[in-house]
C-alpha cells in the first residue's frame, strides 16, 4: 500500500460526497414533477409519450397496481430482448455476420439484463450484433436501472407519506429517470469518453498489421454510448469480454476514475432523496454512513490483499503486489477501489479479473454481494435493500428495550419486519442453495477452471453474483451451459422479484399508517448509535449466513496458500 | 393486468427507440463528428498502412522490440473449430487467464517466464507486470521498469548504446494524472514505433 494509493482512494470518497447533495436535490425535483432545467425541452416529450401510453401523469397507484404494472413491463421487456438476440442474424447492424444465439444463452441474457444482472455468459465481441448491443442491451441498461429507481421511489413515498392509498405511478417514475435522470447524463458521459478514447462506431472490426507482420483483428463498436450508462445504471454489462479491463471499454486513468464515481454516484444521490422527502436530509446521511463505514472496511482489506500479493508468486521472488489480471495503467490500487465498488453496488463490471485476486482479496467482493449490495449498492436496489435492514435494526432495538419500534414515525409492526426477512432470506436461498446443487450434480462440476478450494469459490461467486443482480465473475467458471444458464438465470430472477416484491408490500404498509409524533422515549435514528446498531445488524445477519461457505473456499485458499500449496486440474 | 398492456407496450417500444437507437446513433454521429478519430479506435498508421490501435496492445516476440506482457487471449483452432488455442493479443476475444492465487498452473507458467528473464538479465529482480497476464489480454502498456528491463537486450541486438535507449524510454513515460491518477506506464506500441525511428537514423 502507498501514500499515492490511499490519496486516489481519498479522492473518489470526496468526489462522491461532493455529489450527493446537488444530485439528490435534482432527483427530488424530477420525481416530485417539478420543472428543471431540461423540462423546456423533454416535458412535451414526456406528455406526447402519456398520451400515447394512455397514461394521466397525475394518477397514482396502490403498491398492487405498481408492482403488476412493473411486472408486465418487465415481461414485455424480457420477450423483446430474447427476440433480439434469437433474431440477430437476419438483423441489421450485424457487419461481423454474427449468428443468432442460443436458446439457453438468449434466456440467460435476457434474464441477465432485464433484472439490471448483466452477467456475461455471452462473449461480447465473438457473440453479439451491433443492433443486439444498441437496441437489446444498452435499452435494457437504461429501462432496469430506472426501474431499479422507481422501486425506491415507492418506498421512500411509503416512509414519508402518512395515511394515503397510493406510492405513485410506476410509469411516470420510469419515464421521469430515463429522460431526466439517465440520459442526459449519458449524453455528457459518453462524450467525455469517446474524448478519454473509448470508440464510438458502427464499423466492422479493423484489420492491421503489427509492426511484426502478423494480422491483427480489432474489435471496435458502439462502445462509449453503452459503457456511460453500463456504469451510471449500475448494470455493468460490457461490449467486450473483458469489460472495462478492455483498453476500449476503459484507456486511461481518468476514464476509470469517472466510472467508479458514476457506479456510486445516483446510488449515493439517493440516500439524500430519502432524507429529503422524508424532512430530515441527516436521515440520508444517517444510512450513507452506515454504507461509508462497511465500504471504507473492505476497501482497506482488499487493496491490503492485492499489495501483499499471492506467497505462491511472491516465492518466485516477485515484489510489487498481485498484477496477475490487472492492467498497468491501473495498478494495485484502482484495480482493488474498482471491484470493491462494483460489488457494493450492483454494478459488476470489472477493470481486473476478480478470479485472479488473492483468497482475502477475492473474497470482499463476494461479501459485498452477499451482504445484499447495500454498500450504496444498485441504483435504487441498494436503497430499497438497505431499507429493509433498516427495519429489521429498528425491530432489534425495538426488541432490546421493549418498545413497539417506530421508524420516521411509522410503527413497524408484524407485516413489515415478516415481509423485511422474506426479502433477506431469499438471497441466502438462492446463493448457497444453488451453490450446494451445483457441488454435487456433474453438470456443475464441470464449470469450475481452477483446482480445489479456488474451484468452489468459482461456483459460489456465479450464483452469489447472480441473486444478488451484480453480474461480475470469476470468471473461470464455464457458465454458458445449459446448467449453468438456466441455473444462474433462476437466481438472477429471483433475487431481484423476490426482494422488490416485499419492498413494495412494505411501502404500501407503511404508507396507509398514521405518523406518531416523535417523544422522548423514540430512539434517534439519524446519529452515530443507530448506524452502528445498522452496521451491526448487517454483519451479524450476513455473518451468520455465510461465513460457513466463505471458510471452505476464500479463508481455507488463503491458509493453503500461506503454507505454499498449489491445486492442479486433472490430476 | 390489461389495462396495463397499453401504456407498458407504448413505454417499451417508444423508451427502447430512444434509449437503444436514437441515442446511441445520436452518440455515434456526434462523437465522429467531433473526435473522428478517437470515435474510430484510435488507429496507428505508419507509411499509409494501418499497424495497430495505440490503445489496442499487440504481440512483439522478436528480441529487437520491446515485448509486452504475457497475454492469455485465445483464438478458435484451425484444425478444430470447437477447440480454442493461445493467440496472444488477439483483439477480438479479449479474456485474461482467471488462473487463481493457488493455481499450479499460474505457478509454473510465472516460473518459467522468470527463469527466461532472469537469463537475460542475472541478478536483477524481474517487474511483477513482465510476467503476468492482464485483465484484457490486451494491455497496451509496461511499467516503465519492466521497459527499462529489457534495454540491455534491445541495445545487443540493435547495436545501440544503452543510454540513448534509456532516454528513449525515458520520454515515453506517461506520468500520472495531475502527479494522482493512475499509474506510470510506457506504451509498447508507441515505444517500439520510436525504437524504429531511432535505429533508422
Amino acid at each position: 500500500m502507498t501514500g499515492i494509493g490511499w490519496i486516489q482512494i481519498a479522492l473518489f470518497c470526496a468526489v462522491v460526497l461532493a455529489l450527493v447533495r446537488p444530485l439528490g436535490l435534482y432527483m427530488t425535483r424530477v420525481f416530485a414533477g417539478e420543472r428543471t432545467l431540461l423540462s423546456p425541452v423533454l416535458a412535451p416529450l414526456e406528455r406526447g409519450l402519456y398520451r400515447l401510453a394512455g397514461i394521466d401523469a397525475r394518477h397514482e397507484q396502490t403498491w398492487l397496481g405498481y408492482g403488476l404494472a412493473m411486472l408486465v413491463f418487465h415481461a414485455l421487456g424480457f420477450l423483446l430482448l430474447y427476440a433480439i438476440l434469437r433474431l440477430q442474424e437476419g438483423l441489421p447492424l450485424n457487419p461481423m455476420g454474427q449468428a443468432a444465439v442460443a436458446p439457453d444463452l438468449a434466456f440467460n441474457t435476457a434474464a441477465s439484463f432485464v433484472t439490471n444482472t448483466n452477467w456475461q455468459n455471452y462473449g461480447g465481441e465473438g457473440t453479439l450484433s451491433y443492433l443486439s448491443q444498441m437496441l437489446g442491451l444498452t435499452q435494457q441498461n437504461f429501462l432496469s436501472a430506472a426501474t431499479g429507481i422507481a422501486l425506491a421511489m415507492a418506498l421512500i413515498r411509503g416512509f414519508s407519506r402518512a395515511s394515503a392509498g397510493t406510492v405513485g405511478s410506476f410509469w411516470v417514475d420510469l419515464t421521469r429517470c430515463t429522460l431526466y435522470v439517465l440520459l442526459p447524463l449519458c449524453v455528457g458521459l459518453t462524450l467525455f469518453y469517446v474524448w478519454q478514447g473509448i470508440p464510438q462506431t458502427l464499423g466492422a472490426y479493423v484489420e492491421a498489421t503489427t509492426l511484426e507482420g502478423a494480422r491483427q483483428t480489432i474489435a471496435v463498436g458502439p462502445v462509449a454510448s453503452q459503457v456511460a450508462v453500463k456504469m451510471l445504471g449500475t448494470n455493468g454489462g460490457g461490449l467486450f469480454n473483458a469489460n472495462a479491463a478492455h483498453p476500449f471499454e476503459n484507456p486511461t486513468a481518468l476514464a476509470n476514475f469517472v466510472q467508479i464515481v458514476t457506479i456510486f454516484a445516483l446510488g449515493a444521490a439517493l440516500t439524500n432523496v430519502f432524507g429529503r422527502m422524508v424532512g430530515d436530509e441527516r436521515q440520508g446521511w444517517a444510512i450513507l454512513s452506515a454504507m461509508g463505514a462497511l465500504f471504507l472496511a473492505g476497501t482497506a482489506v482488499t487493496y491490503w490483499a492485492e499489495s501483499a500479493g499471492s506467497p505462491v508468486l511472491n516465492g518466485l521472488g516477485l515484489t510489487g503486489g498481485n498484477m496477475e489480471g490487472k492492467e498497468v495503467r491501473f495498478g494495485i490500487v484502482a484495480s482493488a477501489l474498482f471491484a470493491v465498488v462494483t460489488t457494493a453496488a450492483s454494478c459488476g463490471a470489472v477493470n481486473s479479473m476478480h478470479d485472479s485476486f488473492t483468497a482475502l482479496g477475492g473474497m470482499i467482493p463476494m461479501i459485498n454481494m452477499q451482504l445484499g449490495e447495500i454498500i450504496v449498492g444498485g441504483v435504487g436496489a441498494g436503497l430499497y435493500g438497505m431499507l429493509v435492514f433498516v427495519v429489521v435494526a429498528i425491530f432489534v432495538s425495538g426488541l432490546m428495550v421493549g418498545r413497539t419500534p417506530e421508524y420516521l414515525g411509522k410503527k413497524i409492526e408484524a407485516r413489515e419486519v415478516k415481509m423485511a426477512m422474506l426479502a433477506i432470506l431469499c438471497l441466502p436461498l438462492m446463493m448457497l442453495g444453488l451453490t450446494a446443487v451445483a457441488t454435487v450434480v456433474p453438470a456443475g462440476l464441470a464449470g469450475p477452471a481452477n483446482a480445489g478450494p479456488h474451484g468452489f469459490s468459482e461456483i459460489l461467486y456465479a450464483f452469489t453474483s447472480a441473486a444478488a443482480n451484480n453480474g461480475s465473475a470469476f470468471g473461470g467458471l464455464t457458465g454458458n451451459t445449459p446448467f449453468y444458464n438456466t441455473t444462474l438465470a433462476l437466481g438472477m430472477l429471483v433475487g431481484r422479484f423476490f426482494v422488490i416484491i416485499p419492498a413494495l408490500v412494505i411501502a404500501g404498509s407503511l404508507a396507509a399508517k398514521r405518523t406518531v409524533p416523535a417523544s422522548a422515549g423514540t430512539f434517534p435514528t439519524h446519529g452515530g448509535l443507530f448506524v452502528g446498531l445498522l452496521v451491526g445488524v448487517i454483519l451479524i445477519v450476513g455473518g451468520l449466513t455465510f461465513f460457513p461457505s466463505l471458510a471452505l473456499g476464500p479463508i481455507v485458499e488463503h491458509l493453503a496458500g500461506a503454507a505454499g500449496q498449489t491445486f492442479s486440474t486433472g490430476g | 393486468m390489461l389495462r396495463h398492456l397499453r401504456p407498458a407496450l407504448v413505454l417499451l417500444v417508444v423508451l427502447t427507440a430512444v434509449t437503444g437507437l436514437a441515442y446511441p446513433l445520436a452518440m455515434t454521429g456526434i462523437a465522429g463528428a467531433i473526435f473522428p478519430a478517437k470515435a474510430a479506435g484510435s488507429l496507428v498508421e505508419r507509411d499509409g498502412k494501418l499497424v495497430g490501435s495505440s490503445l489496442i496492445g499487440q504481440s512483439f516476440t522478436s528480441a529487437r522490440y520491446f515485448q509486452g506482457r504475457p497475454s492469455a487471449t485465445s483464438a478458435a483452432d484451425p484444425a478444430d473449430a470447437a477447440k480454442t488455442v493461445p493467440s496472444p493479443y488477439n483483439a477480438a476475444g479479449s479474456a485474461g487467464s482467471n488462473l487463481g492465487p493457488t493455481s499450479a498452473a499460474l505457478a509454473e507458467r510465472v516460473k518459467a517466464d522468470v527463469e527466461r528473464w532472469r537469463a537475460e538479465n542475472p541478478g536483477q529482480a524481474v517487474p511483477v507486470d513482465l510476467v503476468t497476464t492482464s485483465g484484457s489480454g490486451l494491455d497496451p502498456d509496461l511499467s516503465p521498469e519492466a521497459a527499462l528491463f529489457q534495454v540491455p537486450r534491445i541495445a545487443r541486438t540493435r547495436g545501440l548504446p544503452e543510454d540513448r535507449l534509456r532516454d528513449l524510454v525515458g520520454r515515453q513515460v506517461q506520468g500520472r494524472l495531475l502527479g494522482i491518477l493512475g499509474e506510470p506506464r510506457v506504451n509498447v506500441l508507441a515505444l517500439n514505433l520510436a525504437l524504429d525511428d531511432l535505429a533508422a537514423k
